[in-house]
């Protein structure tokens, strides 16, 4: 191992911690002494509880990150939102049509975005946020869909949004809409349910079921695999 | 550019290879080869790692020290607590927020059922978020359940259940079009074909992803559609339950909660009750890093078998072959098996390949171990760590630039922000612990064996068997979370309660006391503690 590391200062809430440089924003807040409750979830960048705001001492800037993907920085004051009261319409997926008027009608606040930008400013994702709220005020529910796929719903965007806009809750929306009604359906799908359920593999099942370890190791390990 | 001068010399050799391996395929191990393999190098062959269960239903088997200790735990209660009042009630109550447990929530409220949903941190927060290669079905021409049974269960070393494994697999189409019906936007061609790739142990190419993030995809929909139905689902966010409470006649009736924020005690009555609080890795057996969320710390494992619920298979862990490996900020990160599935080889520190990237999950974390530590060819990192290669940058070769962005876009995130351009260069990897293979005992219809309450998803053991292959877990949350959400809400209208009490503590009171045991850990422990650690 290597020489012990020359521990930073970082401001959690206003307070100074020394922290080891090599640590994350997580991982200091537990070296610090936090047990940790809210602001912690997957602990690897795919659930969104994390999302934190910070800014560098000397720097008017504010940044954000999530704390399990975001190594700290000396004198780096920072606080985690991990909770923002943001608004969700509910709706039935079933009775929607997959139009503008839909997607205006349940979130009519599309139509206030001033696109200035600062939710794409303000994604850990680096996703274009305001890009993806411009197809939105056009009714382009494919567009939303695919620009805003890798959104993880932590809703820095919408914390940071001088408009009110729930960014997150407006793209999962398009999503939806989007898989259900604009993809195309898989016919091959469609088919095999019906195979199914009509007992086609019933006969060969039971067989399986019904054969010794040793019969069906034989027939394991006789398979053939298709090629990439 | 963070890799040490020592790896990129390494990296200089796997570059030399790259174009002669395109044409290579590394031969597959015989039967024999694998069980040798397994024998000698996995982590569940190391008999010092197991204790012997001392007390409850599955006394006298083996399972990791780290289980053993929270098994064979004190109750957070006392015997005494009264559990009288209720709190809250409903007909079912759904214990875990992740995949089975929503998919539970919705299957119940459609067959007419009122649910209460608690799961201990955000709904959502759970291991279905975090998977990102895909979801298996035998929906292609091609393919068929029953090629999918095999598959299941030769990759499970014929330990699984067949009555479960048929399940899974004849359920499986039907589970997809359900998540397309709910909007899940799976990878498509423009006529609507599903893109499907192969996993370790496949035999056909039935790997269904929506990029690198499927199990995301698909838990934010389920979640999403929870929310739409909030007048029959009330969820409870940072409330866990501690212990089940069982009937004059043996009945589950409902659990203890614990509001984690406020630190109070509630009472759901509950005419059935669902686990589905997902599995372990938090534990951290034999000192593994792990893929698994923060609050998988086997809650659930600890309240049925206190309750008297058989577990099975715990005595095997998986350990996924691709945990990241460096830099150490990533230690121990899923590194998803789709990056094999399309094509991407492991190698050891000379570039040159020592196992087929296609075996299974068991198999190949015991040839990339073997590796290491018996033949010395693996990369050291510079905090003492070992790994070995996984070539992305061949994807871009294979399938063409552009392809490792479109498809992994978890994975070009996750490396980047620590300076590793996976598109470019290739990933160090080490085994990673993943997955609880076994569980508590369950029928098709996710019956345990205490009336009235139903297992789901990670906490339930035998689809399985020893080896869960690639996709088979998303799967398996969704068609055993749909089954116990349906039958759970059919029996609830037949379910009469009796006298709700904490008996079953007292028996295991007994029990420790017989055994000699004066357990200092009291389980389930709900979140594991890594204050003051680096």
């Amino acid at each position: 191992m290597s020489e012990p590391e020359k521990l930073i200062p970082i401001y959690i809430m206003g307070r100074q911690y020394m922290v080891p440089p090599s640590l994350t924003i997580q991982r200091a807040m537990e070296y610090a002494g936090y047990r940790l409750l809210r602001g912690c979830g997957c602990r690897a960048g795919f659930c969104g509880a994390c999302g934190t705001v910070y800014r560098i001492a000397g720097d008017y800037r504010l940044k954000i990150g999530l704390a399990c993907a975001t190594l700290v920085q000396p004198n780096m004051y920072l606080t985690q939102i991990p909770f923002f009261p943001a608004e969700r319409k509910s709706y039935d997926l079933e009775k929607l049509a997959p139009t503008a008027e839909t997607l205006f009608r349940i979130y009519p606040e599309v139509l206030r975005c001033l696109q200035c930008g600062t939710c794409t400013k303000s994604c850990p994702q680096e996703i274009d946020v305001r890009a993806y709220m411009a197809a939105a005020m056009r009714g382009d529910i494919a567009a939303v869909a695919d620009k805003s796929f890798d959104c993880i719903m932590c809703g820095l965007c919408a914390a940071r949004c001088p408009a009110e806009e729930v960014q997150y809750n407006i793209a999962i929306l398009c999503r939806r809409l989007y898989g259900k009604y604009i993809a195309p359906p898989a016919k091959h799908l469609a088919e095999r349910v019906r195979e199914i359920e009509e007992g086609k593999y019933n006969q060969e099942i039971a067989q399986l079921k019904a054969m010794s370890e040793e019969e069906l190791a034989e027939k394991y390990n006789r398979r053939d695999i298709e090629p990439d | 550019m963070i890799y040490t001068p020592e790896m990129y010399e390494s990296l200089k050799r796997v570059e030399a290879t790259r174009s002669a391996r395109l044409s290579e395929t590394f031969p597959r191990m015989s039967a024999q080869e694998k069980e040798d393999i397994l024998r000698r190098f996995h982590p569940d062959f190391i008999p010092e790692a197991f204790a012997t269960l001392r007390v409850g239903p599955n006394k006298g088997g083996k399972t990791p020290h780290e289980l053993a200790v929270v098994l064979e735990g004190r109750p957070i209660l006392s015997p005494d607590f009264d559990v009288g009042r209720a709190d809250i009630e409903t007909d079912v109550l759904v214990i875990g927020g992740g995949g089975a447990g929503s998919a539970a929530a919705l299957m119940a409220q459609e067959n007419g059922a009122k649910v209460v949903l608690v799961t201990k941190l955000r709904h959502g927060d759970a291991n279905t978020m975090m998977a990102q290669g895909g979801i298996q079905a035998a929906d292609k021409e091609n393919d068929s359940p029953a090629l999918h049974y095999l598959d299941v269960i030769g990759g499970g070393h014929y330990a699984n259940d067949p009555d479960l494994v048929e399940a899974m697999v004849m359920d499986a189409p039907q589970v997809i079009r359900w998540l397309e019906s709910l909007g899940c936007m799976f990878d498509k061609m423009s006529d609507g074909t599903m893109i499907t790739i192969h996993g370790g142990g496949t035999c056909r190419k039935r790997m269904h992803a929506a990029r690198d993030y499927s199990g995301a995809e698909i838990m934010r929909t389920l979640r999403d559609e929870v929310r739409n139905r909030s007048q029959d689902i009330f969820v409870l966010e940072f409330t866990a339950a501690v212990e089940l409470v069982l009937d004059d006649r043996g009945q589950c009736v409902g659990a203890v909660l614990y509001n984690m924020e406020t630190e109070q005690y509630l009472v759901a009555r509950a005419k059935c009750t669902i686990l589905a609080t997902g599995g372990s890795g938090r534990l951290h057996y034999q000192g593994f890093a792990t893929t698994n969320h923060y609050g998988a710390t086997g809650d659930g494992l600890v309240l049925a078998y206190r309750a008297g619920a058989h577990l099975r298979e715990i005595d095997t862990m998986q350990y996924h072959p691709t945990g990241a490996a460096f830099p150490e900020q990533i230690l121990g990160f899923l590194v998803t098996e789709k990056v094999r599935g399309l094509g991407a080889q492991v190698l050891n520190v000379d570039g040159v390949q020592f196992v087929n990237p296609r075996e299974t999950r068991d198999v190949e974390s015991a040839a990339i171990i073997r590796e290491c530590k018996e033949r010395g060819k693996g990369v050291r990192t510079p905090s003492g760590f070992q790994g070995v290669w996984l070539d992305s940058p061949m994807i871009e070769i294979i399938h063409g630039p552009g392809t490792v962005k479109r498809e992994l876009p978890a994975m070009v995130r996750q490396f980047i922000r620590f300076g590793v351009d996976i598109t470019k260069e290739p990933m160090l990897v080490y085994p990673t612990l993943h997955y609880q293979n076994g569980g508590i005992k369950i029928d098709p219809n996710c019956a345990t064996e205490i009336p009235n309450l139903y297992a789901a998803g990670e906490v339930s053991g035998g689809i399985h068997g020893r080896n869960r292959l690639m996709g088979n877990s998303l799967l398996d949350v969704c068609v055993f979370g749909r089954r116990a959400g349906i039958a759970a809400a059919r029996r609830a209208r037949e379910v009469r309660m009796g006298k709700p009490t904490l008996q079953h503590l007292v028996e295991w009171e007994r029990q420790l006391r017989e055994a000699g045991l004066e357990p200092k850990v009291r389980s389930p422990i709900l979140l594991p503690n890594y204050v003051g650690k680096l």
